[in-house]
């Protein structure tokens, strides 16, 4: 299989890294010299035929790719629509974060890269990153808040066990953001030997256009195979679950240029959107500047980055990406506000009907199903990023 | 770049060797330490003041900058209250002042309101690195200018010359020149590497002074620092100084003193 990974031409970034307004890189000056060589590089890099050879076929052999579409029949009678599941939960460590590390330890490699450097909120970037580091050989250091390494051992001793050393963040709220902020500080530690393999669609250009190539798989499929199935390649909606939204650049990359499909991202309002406990960026977030990009983000009146809430660990994050951010002031998205009892509801209902447990970051993309006013003759694509075995805690908290 | 002439400047002009800047955090050790500590710092003859803004991801500093940053927050700290804090400070303060934090403290702030507020109060440069130059150049170098306020840039020993000749084009008053790979706070001291960077960068005579920062935290990484630069900056040392030892003028006068010896 050979790809396109050209980008869409009315919502590519630009050379300074910008979506309209947002994205950029806002890095101190220590880290100039890494992002540089890389933004200098990557386009090259991803273009070369060798390179290109190599990640399809990690991607087949090694991830399962392509991963199925499939008609979820008894859902679709449910909610009134046809709907279709991409199922990224199927790949290789249960989620779709292993495209993209797939693609970056390739890249960190062509720039003779001797060591990794990751951060990790529920632990499913930092599982994805210690497996390609395995794979590849090369020493791998994660960084997850310390509250996050209790509420998630599992994934920690995923980790462990794969070779890779994971770092407690003790800094700030000691989850994913301070994480974060803690392997960026690694990054300027240790700037010649060390690449950072950042998780999402975040951070510095050109990190947000490299990582959003590298899942544009999910969306490169998606049309192969609906086209395959119904004859045409443009679904009504697609629909993912929105954190930084790694799966969601993937599932809208190839539709970006498609008015004809709506973009709907679901993010986690928590306990509600106005109940102090949310992660629903575009509904409070304002402009600013975190992680490296200008985007949209939780923040006080003052500028201090918020301390987000979701049942998901996956989608507690105070910002967004800065594609996502254009998507929303652009109009181009529909974004929608879940709650955890809402996500909670539409992971049992996919589990009894389909048989089939996300995770409960994808159950916020099912449930956003419910809010969308579908007519029948509507077809629907929905990203099911991850797999639920991590989640079955919190799931069975709720039976 | 125009030489915009204020207080920054002005020392420059005077004085060229062993300058020492003291960074403290404003809001720490308590809310209304500033001009405490401000009047300490004077009376004890440092050459320039720069104030920590304190923000909640301090991404290029290490734990003990972050932890001041984390406790000026908690007592409540933020840029309206500082302004309001250094309102009248040019009655009894001359000593240079420079604003060193984060960009999005700032926008949320306004960036030409803040300007203005510097200008009112009398602040006369910021340092802000995670705005980078060309972000600078093209949307708020305008904008510093015209209310006269300096911005300070960065240098790192992996800069490349090319990137150094263009920073010091595009500044005035001095470069921040970051003594090692690393966030602030480091105690390792100078290394023979670092000494070859400094050489390096002596070397190329740039147009503007450079002080050299992080890792400077003792009479001798001071001293040694001083030979290959116009002075140099100590942030962590102090602010571990200023937990452990409080605010009062002795105290901060024995620091300086030991610093300078």
């Amino acid at each position: 299989m050979q790809t396109t990974l050209e980008p869409q031409t009315s919502f590519e970034v630009t050379d300074k890294g910008f979506y309209g307004h947002f994205g950029g890189a806002f890095i101190p000056e220590m880290l100039y010299p890494n992002v540089e060589e890389l933004r200098q590089n990557y386009l090259k890099i991803i273009a070369d035929p060798a390179f290109q050879a190599e990640f399809w076929q990690l991607l087949e052999d090694y991830v399962g790719r392509p991963t199925p579409l499939f008609l979820a029949k008894r859902l679709s009678e449910k909610i009134g629509a046809t709907v279709y599941l991409k199922r990224e939960d199927l790949c290789h460590t249960g989620a779709h974060k292993v495209n993209n590390t797939i693609g970056q330890i390739l890249v960190a490699q062509r720039l003779g890269k001797k060591r990794i450097v990751a951060e990790t909120g529920a632990g499913q970037h930092g599982v994805a990153t210690a497996t390609v580091c395995a794979l590849m050989g090369l020493e791998c250091i994660v960084y997850m808040g310390s509250i996050d390494m209790e509420r998630q051992k599992p994934n920690v001793d995923r980790m462990r066990m794969l070779g890779a050393t994971v770092v407690p963040a003790t800094s700030g709220s000691q989850t994913l953001k301070d994480a974060t902020n803690e392997a960026m500080r690694h990054w300027i530690n240790n700037p010649v030997d060390t690449h950072y393999i950042i998780g999402s669609v975040v951070g510095p250009h050109p990190y947000p256009d490299m990582v959003a190539r590298f899942q544009s798989v999910i969306s490169q499929e998606t049309r192969k195979q609906l086209f395959a199935k119904v004859g045409r390649e443009n679904p009504d909606y697609v629909v993912a679950c929105v954190g930084g939204g790694s799966n969601a650049a993937g599932m809208f990359y190839h539709y970006l240029n498609e008015p004809s499909v709506r973009l709907v991202a679901a993010e986690a309002a928590g306990q509600g959107v106005t109940s102090g406990y949310s992660a629903a960026t575009t509904a409070l977030g304002k402009p600013g500047v975190l992680h490296g990009s200008r985007t949209i983000l939780m923040q006080t009146e003052d500028g201090q980055v918020t301390e987000p809430y979701s049942i998901s660990a996956g989608l507690d994050y105070p910002g967004i990406g800065p594609l996502h951010a254009h998507l929303f002031e652009s109009g181009r998205g529909d974004f929608y506000a879940i709650t955890d009892d809402e996500a909670l509801q539409a992971g049992f209902q996919l589990s009894k009907l389909e048989g089939i447990i996300p995770a409960l970051e994808s159950a916020h993309a099912l449930a956003a199903l419910e809010k969308m006013n579908l007519k029948p003759s509507d077809i629907v694509v929905v990203c099911l990023s991850g797999r639920g075995d991590k989640d079955l805690n919190t799931y069975s908290k709720h039976l | 770049m125009t030489l915009t002439q204020n207080r920054i400047t002005d020392l420059f002009a005077q004085k060229s060797e062993r300058l020492l800047n003291v960074y403290f955090t404003a809001g720490f050790p308590h809310l209304d330490d500033t001009l405490t500590i401000l009047r300490g710092l004077q009376a004890a003859g440092v050459d320039l003041v720069e104030i920590g803004m304190p923000y909640s991801d301090p991404v290029a500093d290490g734990e003990t900058i972050q932890k001041s940053n984390g406790k000026a927050l908690d007592n409540g700290m933020s840029l309206k209250t500082l302004f309001v804090q250094l309102a009248d400070c040019r009655e009894e303060i001359s000593v240079p002042i420079l604003l060193m934090g984060y960009i999005n403290p700032v926008l949320q702030f306004g960036v030409e309101n803040f300007c203005k507020k510097c200008q009112e109060v009398g602040v006369d440069g910021v340092i802000l690195p995670d705005l980078p130059l060309d972000l600078f150049l093209d949307e708020y170098a305008e904008t510093f200018r015209e209310y006269g306020i300096l911005n300070v840039h960065l240098i790192t020993p992996q800069t490349s010359e090319s990137r150094i000749r263009l920073i010091d084009d595009e500044s005035d008053g001095f470069i921040y020149m970051v003594s090692s790979a690393s966030i602030t706070g480091s105690t390792k001291g100078i290394s023979e590497s670092m000494q070859t960077y400094f050489e390096r960068i002596q070397a190329m005579n740039l147009q503007n002074p450079r002080l050299i920062g992080f890792g400077i935290n003792d009479h001798e990484t001071f001293d040694t620092a001083s030979q290959y630069a116009n002075g140099a900056i100590v942030g962590s040392a102090f602010i571990r100084h200023l937990d452990e030892n409080g605010t009062s003028p002795e105290s901060i006068h024995e620091f300086v003193q030991t610093i300078r010896a």
